[in-house]
This record gives structure tokens, C-alpha cells and sequence, in this order.
């Protein structure tokens, strides 16, 4: 017995665990959404914190020592951006003909998500720093991380912002949209990246070919927009 | 063996954007920086194929990415259990603004075409 207490505190000190268990349980959530339908509510991302979340807090194993082993997958977003300019590309001659449309789409949705964010978070009464951290709360979590830290946010707190606000676009749209009529997969995919970054593309990508390339064009978009406008409008606060 | 080539692409790609952002001191981080450099090299064939052979998984399974940052969740349980609420609502109602405000723009601003019901119900 005592044996494997001493194998399981060498285990869960090395950063095989947080990867193994990383990937065994998105695996294992991947597979009970598969089961279900691809029911937005089974949402494999939402499933895994939750379930890791658990076992760190059942194992009383500390974040870092988690992040030491799931890093490596932490770091694939990084050139996940950089890819995104594929499908951009190979849709360049139909994004060059709708280009207005889809720029003033991409800044509409990008400042209302960004503006009612901050508007109610100070509504709220809610701390400057959490409110500076929700700014950026649509861009895709590294992203969202830069420009939080040079707004005086907190980088890992936008970053879980980022993260559950993909959640609540990947799990919400689908009753969001149907309420309001909104039928056409290229916009409602659209509208998915611009408010709901990867996590919100990943969902589109899965129901719909047209709504995941445009989700991911909308990501992008942000992406770019975001970082380039966000820090000038800080700067005039 | 594409795949291979197609990541070493995406980390120059990346290495050469945080180089940029540095020297230059943009406030762009180095994978947007990225994006565009790699948007700018696909008008040469050589480096489609590679590129194409990573960008499909990993695009492909982008929602796994997220998965350690949303772990991170447990460093905050203070600021949950204080402000959880005040901070699920400014999320919710947010997300929920962008959404719409997004799709109803770009349905009035698309020609009619795009507009035709789609032969089965999506998301």
C-alpha cells in the first residue's frame, strides 16, 4: 500500500500527469458528446475542466504542478494561430468580395461583446483589474492574455474569461439563434467566432462546414482587430 | 512528413512574429504577427501542402487547447466565491450581445443569397 502511495506521489509530481490526464479525459468527454449527439450541453471542453478540476482538488495536486505536464498541450495555441491563416487563405477570393460586410460584422460584434462586458461588470460594482481582464474576454485565450496584461488586467484571469466565454457561446447559440430567427450557417458561424473565439469555432466547425470556416475567419479577425484596436481605446481612458 | 515541415513553418512563423513584436514594440502578439506572415508565404505552392497537412489536425482539435487554461479556473476560486455571480451574468449577457450583434450585422449586410434557410437545422 505504501508502495503505491510513494508510486502515485512520484506520478503525480511529474508533468506526465497533467498531460495524461489531460488528454484521457477530453478523449473520454469527446466521447460521451460524440454519444450524445453532439449535444451542445455535453460540450467536451466544459466536461474536461470540470472533471480535472475535481481530480486536482480530490488529489490536492496544485495547479502548477497540473500546468507543469498540460503546458505542452497550452502551447500548441500559440501556433493554432498561426495556422488559422489557412483556412483564411483558402477562402481568400470569397472573403475578398464580402470583405466590408464581414470587417463591420467582426467590429460590431467585437465592441458590443467587449463594451457590454465592461459595461456591466462596472455596473456591477465588479474590481478594475477583474474588469480589465473581461475586455478582451472574445479574442482567443493567448491573445486575450497580452492584451489584459497591457490593459492592467490579470493575464490568467482573462484567459479563464476567454475560456468560459467560448463555453457560453458553444453551449448557448444554438437556442440563442433559433429565438432570434437567425438561420444562415456562414452568419451564425460568424457570429460564433466573433464572440466565442476557438471554443465557439470548434462547436461550428462540428455542426456545420460553411459556419466553421467562417467561425474560423471571425477568430482571426478578432484576433487581429482586437489587438490592434483595444490597447489605442485604453489608451484614451 | 508534411505535417513535420507544415509545424516547423507554424513555429518560425511565430518565432519570426515575437521577433517582430519585440524589435518593432508593437502591441500585436507574436502568433497574430504569425498568422499574417504565414498568410503572406502561402502565395508561394511549395508551402501549401505541409502547411495544409498540420493546419487540419490541429485546427481540427483546437477545443483540447483550451482545456488547461479553463483548469486554471481553480486559481480564482476566491474571486468565484466573492464575485461568481456579478461575473457569470457580465459573461453571459456579453456573449450574448456579441452573438447577436455580429449575426444581425452581417445578415443585413450580406446579399439576400446567403439568407436561404439552411436543409437542416445547424448548431
Amino acid at each position: 500500500m505504501s508502495n503505491f502511495v510513494d508510486l502515485w506521489v512520484y506520478l503525480a509530481a511529474t508533468p506526465l500527469f497533467g498531460l495524461t490526464a489531460t488528454l484521457g479525459v477530453y478523449v473520454a468527454a469527446s466521447a460521451v458528446y460524440e454519444r450524445l449527439d453532439r449535444a451542445p450541453w455535453a460540450n467536451p471542453v466544459l466536461w474536461s475542466v470540470v472533471v480535472l478540476a475535481l481530480l486536482l482538488k480530490a488529489t490536492g495536486t496544485p495547479y502548477p504542478v497540473y500546468f507543469s505536464g498540460a503546458q505542452f498541450i497550452h502551447f500548441l495555441l500559440g501556433p493554432a494561430v498561426v495556422a488559422l491563416a489557412w483556412p483564411l487563405w483558402q477562402r481568400r477570393a470569397e472573403l475578398r468580395a464580402r470583405a466590408g460586410a464581414l470587417l463591420v460584422a467582426a467590429l460590431a460584434g467585437g465592441a458590443a461583446a467587449s463594451g457590454s462586458a465592461v459595461g456591466i461588470a462596472w455596473a456591477l460594482g465588479l474590481p478594475g483589474e477583474v474588469i480589465a481582464s473581461l475586455a478582451p474576454k472574445s479574442v482567443t485565450a493567448p491573445v486575450a492574455m497580452g492584451i489584459a496584461a497591457q490593459l492592467g488586467g490579470i493575464p490568467a484571469l482573462a484567459a479563464v474569461f476567454a475560456v468560459l466565454t467560448g463555453l457560453i457561446g458553444a453551449i448557448t447559440a444554438k437556442v440563442l439563434f433559433d429565438a432570434a430567427r437567425i438561420r444562415p450557417p456562414v452568419v451564425r458561424g460568424f457570429a460564433l467566432g466573433t464572440a466565442s473565439h476557438g471554443v465557439g469555432a470548434a462547436r461550428a466547425l462540428q455542426v456545420h462546414p460553411d459556419a466553421g470556416a467562417y467561425a474560423a475567419l471571425a477568430l482571426g479577425l478578432q484576433v487581429l482587430l482586437a489587438a490592434l484596436l483595444m490597447p489605442l481605446i485604453a489608451r484614451l481612458f | 512528413m508534411d505535417a513535420l515541415r507544415g509545424f516547423t513553418l507554424l513555429l518560425l512563423c511565430q518565432s519570426a512574429g515575437e521577433a517582430l513584436a519585440r524589435l518593432a514594440q508593437w502591441p500585436l502578439p507574436g502568433p497574430v504577427l504569425g498568422l499574417v506572415i504565414l498568410g503572406a508565404l502561402l502565395q508561394w505552392p511549395l508551402v501549401r501542402a505541409p502547411v495544409e497537412a498540420v493546419a487540419q489536425p490541429l485546427l481540427g482539435h483546437l477545443s483540447l487547447l483550451f482545456v488547461p487554461v479553463g483548469v486554471g479556473v481553480v486559481g480564482h476560486l476566491g474571486l468565484v466565491g466573492e464575485y461568481g455571480l456579478q461575473m457569470l451574468l457580465a459573461l453571459v449577457l456579453s456573449t450574448w450581445v456579441g452573438l447577436l450583434a455580429s449575426a444581425l450585422v452581417l445578415r443585413a449586410l450580406l446579399p439576400r443569397e446567403a439568407d436561404a434557410p439552411p436543409a437542416t437545422p445547424v448548431h
